[in-house]
């Protein structure tokens, strides 16, 4: 045997990096290695192409490793600040969206009714003739602004300029009022600026973390998730609040299993310790806040024994938290979560942990809310984008002035004939989202479909809403294409390139060319002055002193840092009505919402009944993954969560098939029991984005939690579907 | 001569599963196998549950079961490396290091011989380290060479609790996982 | 309380971690048979009686070939790399049990041969088997006059051989059923006593039938009493071991032990005898046939039910809190 390897020679051939493994891949063994150890990602006939993630929305840089016109490999790019070098799962497992060979092939066109998913294929000139001609027919009718877009995802870049150029107002992703709007809202009420995607969170300094049913870890975003290791590496405390015991519990030094919906009332509660027991940072309170008297008064009900009944938590680990916050304070980073659309008070909510930090000062600190790196890369001149004709089709600026997106349930309710709306809506264009997993009552939504005079859809995979179109635009995978420039606002700032790994496979097509070849058809082209993509790019590179070709082969480029922190050098500004952290909302009590949040209960579950929680697994982003047969691999279905003593009442075994019926009696497919102590007597979770019944996709397994999801309660103050208020019971 | 192993440091893990997919692609891993694999135990009483989340493979044993029990010679441990290989050209595919195995680590790769991590010796052998330390997000898999004096393996492993898969299979895994 | 998820990446949780499937239960009972065959027929020659046993010196050294082909025939069937079969015989591997098999499996042949050397007095075959001749000739010219050499050489070779066929379980420390001094032992006498059914079905003589059956009581009653032992071993061993006992004293092969294995390989076929030594009526097929079921079935249980045995995680141990 030939297998000796000493440490010379390893030097030696480490100093040679991958040409020692080029040398093998062409056959040679010189080290007498066994021949099936050479294999791998490496080797000269591996390029490698850096990119950006499309799997999830944090838009990771990546290292596209391809062999013989194959990607083989995705690898996280060293330099990119929101990867530093490492994927997630989900990032890792892209291959399998590129390569799932239930994508979308050809240009389709609907034959049969709409919505029972026949098609027949046409040409790309066909397909984008009807498109065009279809719209410019709503907008002779009609007005532009009744064509509305649902987006989700970078490559609606152009399709938003696009739609914009064509003349309507109403677009909308459901990523605002179906998951992280009231945040925003919530934050910019009390701190005048946004938390922002990435979250601005300065995690990884945090001496003190506290989630309130965020589940870092299942939850997969990647440098939030790198950061929680180094805290929790670096000994941070953490507090997880959350009916069932998440991973991120499982790492908690305290972990207080909430009656689901009764969260604010903790919150009031810490205020309450931390202002009776002096705790607070009042040297940041006084500088920085406004409407601190109000709300002393405020939470003095708020008694950890008065809570305590509300929430289950008892007074002795709400008080022990608390102090450990002032202890801690001001690296003490309450974290806002990200999909936070519960109870329909999710603003409050979030205003109520907006001012908790406040109150230990960590927005602005290290270890608490950090400011983001500026980077102004301006886009090219384009002509003006026409006005709005009609009022916004959500009527969000009637009822939710203090929402700042549109609502994409707003436009589906939009679509519905009503005699006194200013406008109905008649035409869809729908980009990557499939809006039977993303907006709650499915069945509305399916109704609103019938409504329309043209729908079309451009996805990648044939999920349930391309069953819905009338002409489907297959998309190129993020692997396949150029997409606009990705100008990121991190700690450090910097630009990243999409660029193709590969030629499109199949028919497909990137945003870009199809936005450009709409733009021609509805006498828009203007708004698209380059002859291609990569034109366009080094326009906007030049001003930066770029070179595209330099970025193509780096992939990012990172801008030096600005200061992060208030101690550091950023100017304590707050973009407020008063110009201070507002405590006391003078704004939220002028349109007649409660100025401090108030706890509202939101009831218990009838007789038989639990309330239905919903999250993610690590390895899946919503119903956008659950087809990719590399992730597959690891996790293709879900498990509804059940209290041991509870399932034993019902005599539910673990891993028994089960159905979930809610209160209007809707019902999902089968599921799989998990039986477990980690999760409260009085709700049941599921991961969301499984139960797929699009017949063009080929993993149904699962049950989807958005067949259950047929009430919400509207927020307030900007139209948010809190969502968790639905009740299910189990069909054995 | 190093002796290469892994520190993993459960405290950091979130059970994500980037290590097992990124081993996937790198490997070609054959559908419905895996080379490494994660393993979530709660113990306890609500709320005081205790939560271990480990990231398993090849132990790559210093006393492995699998290559003494193996009569082809096809399984053995790299001299200089301790890294526990397949010389698939040798095996036989009778099976008796699956068996051998405590842990469960390997499996028959549809083409016939046994397969199993390798630590990625490709690119040890590259100077990289293996696809499931570069790629892991939470940095709880560490991979080194425990003979090198000051490596930051023996670094991390101080102060905290240490322990090894299944010790009384008396294999000596050079995997440690802190606690 | 304790909740383990293994998420490994199929539903059956590691279906392809049966390892080994029924082929290799028959080789072992097959190997175990042989090597019984060839001790008998040893002691037979060693007692210089071995005319008056024609089933056990005459017969038997014809079929252990044949049997002995046959199970590496299952052998092979269970490899998975079929071609690379030849890889067994391009090493030797001290510290591999199977290793030495594979060569005690080669080596057993020549001690075979020239058993069939000075079993066959000079007789011509005809008909199909005429070829047999010129080989079966030179076979009793290699073993003349070197019977007691030979009686030795297959009393040790198929000690060796049925030792073997327990050894190349009982040395894998990671499946504690297995795990245990016991199985070599048990393997052989077990063996021995599928050898001596086998011979009782071979048309014995008298005497021979009278002997075989008095061997076989003592064998059997050896082989209770190392179940006995075995299992005694197991309940009171760590936790592995308790745990692979469960499986045959209270979990999921308990049945088919008992039944297949204690009452229809040992008791029953051992009062059987018992009544035909005492001169009352007992079917002559059934005990020998009894013995080889239970042998199969015995090998059988062992082969599936060991692979099902393990090393307890740590955690496992804690049992909650």
């Amino acid at each position: 045997m030939s297998n000796h390897f000493n440490r010379r020679q390893f030097i030696k051939i480490a100093g040679m990096g991958s040409a020692a493994a080029g040398l093998a891949a062409s056959g040679m063994n010189p080290w007498g290695w066994p021949a099936n150890a050479l294999a791998g990602s490496l080797g000269s006939d591996v390029q490698v192409i850096p990119t950006f993630c499309e799997l999830c929305f944090w838009k990771c840089g990546i290292n596209a490793k391809v062999r013989d016109g194959k990607i083989i490999k995705l690898e996280g790019h060293p330099k990119h600040p929101l990867s530093n070098g490492r994927l997630c799962p989900r990032g890792n497992g892209g291959t399998g969206l590129t390569y799932d060979p239930d994508r979308l092939k050809k240009p389709l066109m609907r034959v049969q009714k709409r919505g029972e998913d026949v098609f027949r294929e046409v040409s790309w000139e066909d397909a984008l003739d009807f498109t065009a001609e279809k719209m410019l027919d709503i907008k002779a009718k009609h007005t532009a602004d009744c064509l509305a877009l649902f987006n989700h995802g970078y490559g609606a870049t152009f399709i938003k300029t696009l739609l914009m150029a064509y003349g309507t107002h109403s677009i909308a992703a459901p990523s605002y009022a179906q998951c992280r709007g009231p945040r925003e809202v919530g934050f910019e009420l009390t701190f005048g600026e946004e938390v922002l995607s990435p979250e601005r969170t300065d995690i990884k300094n945090s001496r003190m973390l506290v989630l309130i049913g965020s589940h870092l870890g299942e939850n997969m975003h990647n440098t939030q998730v790198q950061e929680f290791a180094d805290a929790m590496a670096n000994g941070a405390k953490l507090v997880v609040v959350d009916p069932r015991h998440s991973v991120a519990a499982g790492k908690a030094d305290w972990y207080l299993p909430i009656k689901p919906g009764t969260d604010i009332a903790l919150l009031l509660a810490w205020m309450n310790v931390l202002i009776s027991e002096e705790l607070y940072d009042k040297e940041y309170v006084e500088q920085h806040t406004y409407g601190f008297e109000q709300l002393k008064q405020h939470v003095k009900s708020y008694t950890p024994e008065k809570v305590w009944k509300i929430t289950g938590i008892r007074p002795a680990l709400i008080r022990a938290t608390a102090r450990e916050m002032g202890h801690q304070k001001p690296a003490v980073l309450i974290h806002p979560g990200r999909h936070v659309t519960w109870y329909g008070d999710d603003t409050q909510r979030s205003r109520a942990i907006a001012i908790l930090n406040a109150l230990v000062g960590s927005w602005g600190r290290k270890g608490g809310f950090f400011y983001p790196g500026e980077l102004d890369v301006p886009m090219p001149e384009l002509p003006k984008f026409p006005p709005m004709t009609k009022k916004r089709a959500d009527l969000q600026l009637k009822d939710y002035p203090l929402a700042f997106s549109t609502l994409a349930s707003g436009l589906c309710d939009a679509t519905f004939p009503a005699p006194q709306a200013e406008c109905q809506l008649k035409g869809w264009f729908v980009y990557g989202t499939n809006l039977f997993f993303s907006l709650p009552k499915p069945e509305q939504t399916r109704e609103a479909l019938q409504h329309l005079e043209f729908v079309a859809v451009s996805d990648v995979l044939p999920m349930e809403i391309v069953g819905w179109a009338d002409v489907v635009l297959p998309d190129a995978t993020y692997l396949e294409r150029y997409d606009d420039l990705h100008v990121g606002h991190y700690r450090d700032p910097f630009i990243a390139l999409r660029q193709p790994v590969i030629e499109p496979l199949y028919d497909t097509r990137p945003p870009w060319w199809v936005s450009k070849e709409l733009a021609k058809r509805l006498d828009v082209a203007d708004y698209f002055p380059w002859d291609n993509i990569e034109d366009y790019l080094q326009q906007r590179l030049t001003p930066m002193g770029i070179k595209l070709s330099d970025l193509k082969k780096d992939g990012v480029k990172v801008f030096p840092r600005q200061a992060l922190y208030f101690e550091d050098g950023v100017q304590p500004e707050f973009y407020t009505d008063s110009g201070k952290i507002e405590l006391y909302s003078a704004k939220l009590a002028s349109y007649g919402h409660d100025p401090i949040p108030v706890f509202t209960d939101h009831g218990d579950p009838p007789e038989g009944y639990f309330r239905l929680l919903f999250g993610r697994a690590p390895v899946h982003t919503f119903g956008r993954t659950t087809n990719n047969r590399v992730l597959n691999r690891v996790i293709d279905t879900n498990h509804v969560w059940i209290n041991r003593r509870i399932a034993e009442q019902w005599g539910i075994k673990n891993g028994q098939m089960i159905r979930l019926q809610n209160q209007d009696g809707a019902i999902t497919n089968e599921i799989a029991a998990k039986v477990t102590e980690r999760i409260r007597h009085d709700c049941v979770y599921m991961t969301h984005g499984f139960g797929h019944k699009a017949k063009g996709l080929t993993n149904k397994k699962g049950a989807s939690d958005s067949d259950l999801i047929t009430r919400y309660n509207t927020d307030p103050i900007m139209g948010g579907t809190g969502m968790n208020v639905n009740f299910v019971t189990f069909v054995v | 001569m190093a002796r290469y192993g892994m520190v993993i440091d459960t405290k950091r893990c979130v059970g994500c599963h980037s290590c097992v997919i990124s081993c996937f692609l790198e490997n070609e891993v054959p559908e419905g196998y895996t080379r490494d694999w994660i393993v979530e135990v709660v113990s306890g009483k609500s709320p005081d549950f205790r939560m271990e989340l480990r990231s398993e493979r090849c132990n790559h044993c210093d006393d492995p079961p699998c290559v003494f029990v193996c009569p082809c010679g096809a399984s053995y441990k790299e001299e200089g490396t301790g890294i526990v290989l397949v010389h698939k050209d040798k095996c036989s595919g009778c099976k008796a290091c699956l068996a051998a195995c405590p842990y469960n680590a390997r499996f028959i790769n549809p083409k016939g011989y046994a397969d199993k991590c390798t630590f990625c010796d490709h690119r040890v052998k590259a100077g990289l380290k293996p696809g499931c330390a570069s790629t892991c997000p939470t940095k709880a898999i560490n991979f080194g060479d425990f003979d090198e004096p000051g490596s930051e393996l023996h670094r991390l492993m101080e102060g905290r609790v240490v322990k090894t898969l299944k010790p009384d299979a008396g294999t000596k895994p050079q995997i440690y996982f802190l606690l | 309380m304790i909740e383990i998820t293994n998420f490994r990446n199929n539903h059956l949780i590691d279906p392809h971690l049966e390892i080994w499937e029924w082929p290799i239960a028959v080789y072992l009972f097959l190997g175990g048979l042989v090597a019984g065959l060839m001790i008998l027929n040893g002691v037979w020659r060693l007692m210089n009686k071995q005319t008056d046993a024609p089933a056990s010196t005459r017969m038997a050294p014809l079929w252990a070939p044949v049997l002995l082909s046959l199970g590496m025939f299952f052998l092979w069937i269970d490899l998975s790399y079929k071609t690379h079969v030849y890889r067994f015989y391009m090493t030797f591997q001290i510290a591999s049990p199977m290793s030495w098999g594979a060569w005690i499996l080669i080596l057993v042949y020549p001690a075979q041969l020239l058993a069939i050397g000075i079993a066959t007095e000079i007789k011509s075959f005809k008909g199909p088997f005429r070829f047999l001749n010129l080989p079966i000739a030179f076979l009793q010219a290699a073993a003349f006059g070197k019977e007691k050499l030979i009686a030795w050489l297959n009393i040790t070779m198929g000690a060796g051989l049925g030792i073997y066929t327990g050894i190349l379980l009982a040395a894998f420390a990671a499946r504690p059923l297995w795990n245990t001094a016991l199985l070599g032992p048990l393997f052989l006498i077990s063996g021995l006593s599928t050898a001596a059914a086998w011979n009782l079905l071979s048309k014995p003589a008298h005497d021979e039938e009278k002997t075989l059956v008095r061997w076989d009581l003592a064998l059997i009653a050896i082989e209770l009493m190392l179940i006995t032992v075995f299992l005694i071993g197991l309940a009171t061993g760590p936790q592995g071991h308790q745990d692979a006992g469960e499986l045959l004293l209270g979990g999921s092969f308990t049945a088919t032990f008992w039944v297949f294995v204690v009452i229809v390989g040992l008791l029953l076929p051992f009062w059987l005898e018992l009544r035909e030594v005492t001169g009352r009526f007992a079917p002559k097929w059934a005990a020998p046939v009894f013995v080889l079921v239970g042998g199969l079935a015995l090998r059988l249980i062992m082969v599936y039910a060991g692979q099902v045995s393990h090393i307890p995680d740590v955690e496992m141990l804690s049992g909650g809190f």
